[in-house]
């Protein structure tokens, strides 16, 4: 026999806990509510309000925001040639390093899901995973010191007998460090992609004729690509949206997307105008995604 | 099975990737020992004057101070709400469950720079002050999906026939979560806890807009590449910054191993 003042709280326990099985929909809200009010109050209200800012104007003497509406910050972003240019720059650096990323990371994947030994594959996929989480800001810092005129890249060129080049501060310095700095990002959903294909599958390619080449083509391809869509999202985003990077390796001398939003915030202290010109990645990386949505990338991120 | 050559051939190509992830890493590694004041390579001369200087000042001490109470804060928000989405989503059936999973993963989707610029418009909307709990708010919607991804993955591995069964020896769901699903997914909360504070530990690009006077360590480490004749202290804290996050995740992959890997930052 329990004494009443210990059975209480068991008891009211059991039927709060035979209420919620009865209800599961309660339950449902009850897990759902908490995480969807915050993405939505935090982020989602956040994001109207970077709509709603580049609808504001500005008071030129007091830097105030004033809330009416106004069409001139978006005039400005669609009229401006300058602007144009830098958007342009900015996409095709985001195609440039996501084509690298995937030239790189394919081949690596393959290696790693279909041909190394299952010891191999468990130290390849840390080896993978570290530098994806090892700092942001020293793996940018690293190639300002490996493109520089004296740096690692030179010294190494020199060794045999090659160079100097001149990278630093190019486009060309940026490349190289971007393509670096998110290829984990597409090994890990080419890899995931690639391990999910049943060996039958190969096999059945190979007993009906198909020749290596062709099983590649035909088959295995179709089923990567799911993974080297949801790889690009994050290697075509994160480019677009980079300003770190365009300081410490391109120290700033080319202007990109990102860079020109910071700086218009930040030292022209034009927030209006930065939340217009912040709506071309919104624009670009949306119609990025609805492309991407026919190759099956959500599913495989 | 592929023919030899071209095994052969991937491997190459492998370890030639690879080498391409390690070297910069290794530079940084031996930077932060060179002795000479200017950024130079090969590295003549080793100390360890650097070490002993970042070790010593106090900005960053607090900065790394602040780093860790922005951390631990988004990872208990991340921990708390990107489980119960996680058991929402992979336990129920409801109407419009896919655009909730992509809701999800919109603050990681969309450029850093966007959700930087939208936090701070929110902020100054709001006549808020910058300071490390707006900072701490900001890095809690994208550690959330960090947290997300590593509990779905082992809910959707784990059957509910366990639960059901705790619950048909007449367990209440409150025993059933502390004895079944709980042990269940321990491991990957504490996978996903530690990613979630590895990429708030880490994170700039949001970290500039919210954080207004405040400083974390990658913004101390950011404003110090700006000054003549730093570079050299920085490459210290920068190995010791790798070396800390290395451990977390590390661990996480560890603890995560018997499910098939971690999910990512995605």
């Amino acid at each position: 026999m329990s004494t009443p003042t210990a059975s209480a709280p068991f008891g009211a326990r059991r039927r709060l806990s035979a209420f919620f099985y009865r209800h599961r929909w309660l339950k449902l809200l009850a897990l759902l509510i908490p995480p969807l009010s915050w993405i939505v109050v935090v982020y989602l209200a956040a994001l109207v309000v970077l709509l709603a800012t580049a609808f504001w104007q500005q008071d030129e003497l007091s830097g105030q925001i004033i809330h009416t509406f106004t069409w001139d910050n978006v005039r400005t972003v669609k009229d401006d040639p300058t602007l144009h240019a830098v958007t342009r720059q900015t996409v095709q650096m985001a195609v440039l390093v996501t084509i690298t990323d995937i030239l790189l990371a394919f081949p690596l994947a393959y290696y790693m899901a279909r041909v190394a030994s299952r010891g191999v594959r468990a130290l390849l996929f840390v080896g993978v995973l570290m530098p994806l989480w090892s700092s942001y800001l020293i793996k940018a810092y690293t190639w300002r010191l490996m493109t520089g005129d004296a740096g690692t890249i030179n010294w190494a060129l020199a060794k045999i007998g090659l160079g100097p080049l001149h990278i630093a501060f190019t486009t060309t310095a940026m490349w190289l460090a971007f393509t670096y700095i998110w290829l984990p990002y597409m090994v890990l959903p080419i890899y995931a992609a690639l391990e999910r294909i049943p060996g039958s599958l190969i096999e059945a390619s190979s007993d009906l004729g198909g020749r290596s080449w062709r099983t590649l083509r035909s088959v295995i391809m179709p089923l990567a690509l799911p993974g080297i869509a949801a790889g690009s999202i994050f290697t075509f985003s994160l480019t677009l949206g980079d300003y770190i990077m365009v300081d410490l390796v391109g120290g700033n001398k080319t202007d990109f997307l990102g860079s020109v939003i910071f700086r218009y915030q930040g030292i022209a202290n034009d927030l209006p105008l930065a939340a217009a010109i912040a709506l071309v990645p919104v624009i670009v990386i949306t119609i990025y995604l609805l492309l991407v949505r026919q190759l099956g990338a959500f599913e495989a991120l | 099975m592929e023919p030899r050559p071209v095994r052969i051939g991937l491997r190459i190509f492998s370890l030639g990737v690879m080498a391409f992830l390690y070297i910069p890493l290794a530079v940084i590694v031996m930077a932060s020992f060179n002795a000479s004041r200017i950024p130079t390579w090969p590295i003549k001369d080793y100390t360890l004057h650097w070490w002993s200087l970042a070790m010593h000042d106090q900005h960053a001490r607090t900065a790394l101070e602040n780093s860790f109470k922005v951390g631990l804060a988004a990872t208990a928000v991340a921990l708390v709400l990107g489980s119960a989405a996680a058991f929402a989503l992979s336990r129920f059936r409801f109407f419009g469950k896919n655009s909730l999973s992509l809701l999800l993963v919109l603050p990681i989707a969309l450029p850093g720079i966007v959700t930087g610029l939208s936090l701070l418009s929110a902020i100054e909307y709001l006549s808020l002050t910058p300071s490390l709990v707006t900072v701490a708010i900001g890095h809690s919607t994208f550690c959330i999906v960090v947290v997300f991804n590593n509990a779905v993955a082992r809910l959707r591995r784990s059957s509910s026939s366990f639960e059901e069964a705790s619950m048909d020896l007449g367990a209440d769901g409150w025993q059933t979560f502390r004895f079944i699903t709980l042990p269940n997914l321990a491991t990957a909360l504490v996978a996903g806890g530690l990613l979630a504070f590895a990429l708030s530990f880490d994170e700039i690009v949001v970290t500039n807009f919210t954080a207004g006077a405040q400083q974390t360590l990658p913004l101390w480490i950011y404003n110090q590449f700006r000054l003549p004749n730093t570079a050299q202290e920085v490459n210290a804290v920068a190995v010791f910054v790798i070396a800390l996050t290395a451990v977390p995740v590390y661990l996480a992959q560890r603890l995560m191993r018997e499910s098939g890997g971690i999910g990512g930052r995605g």
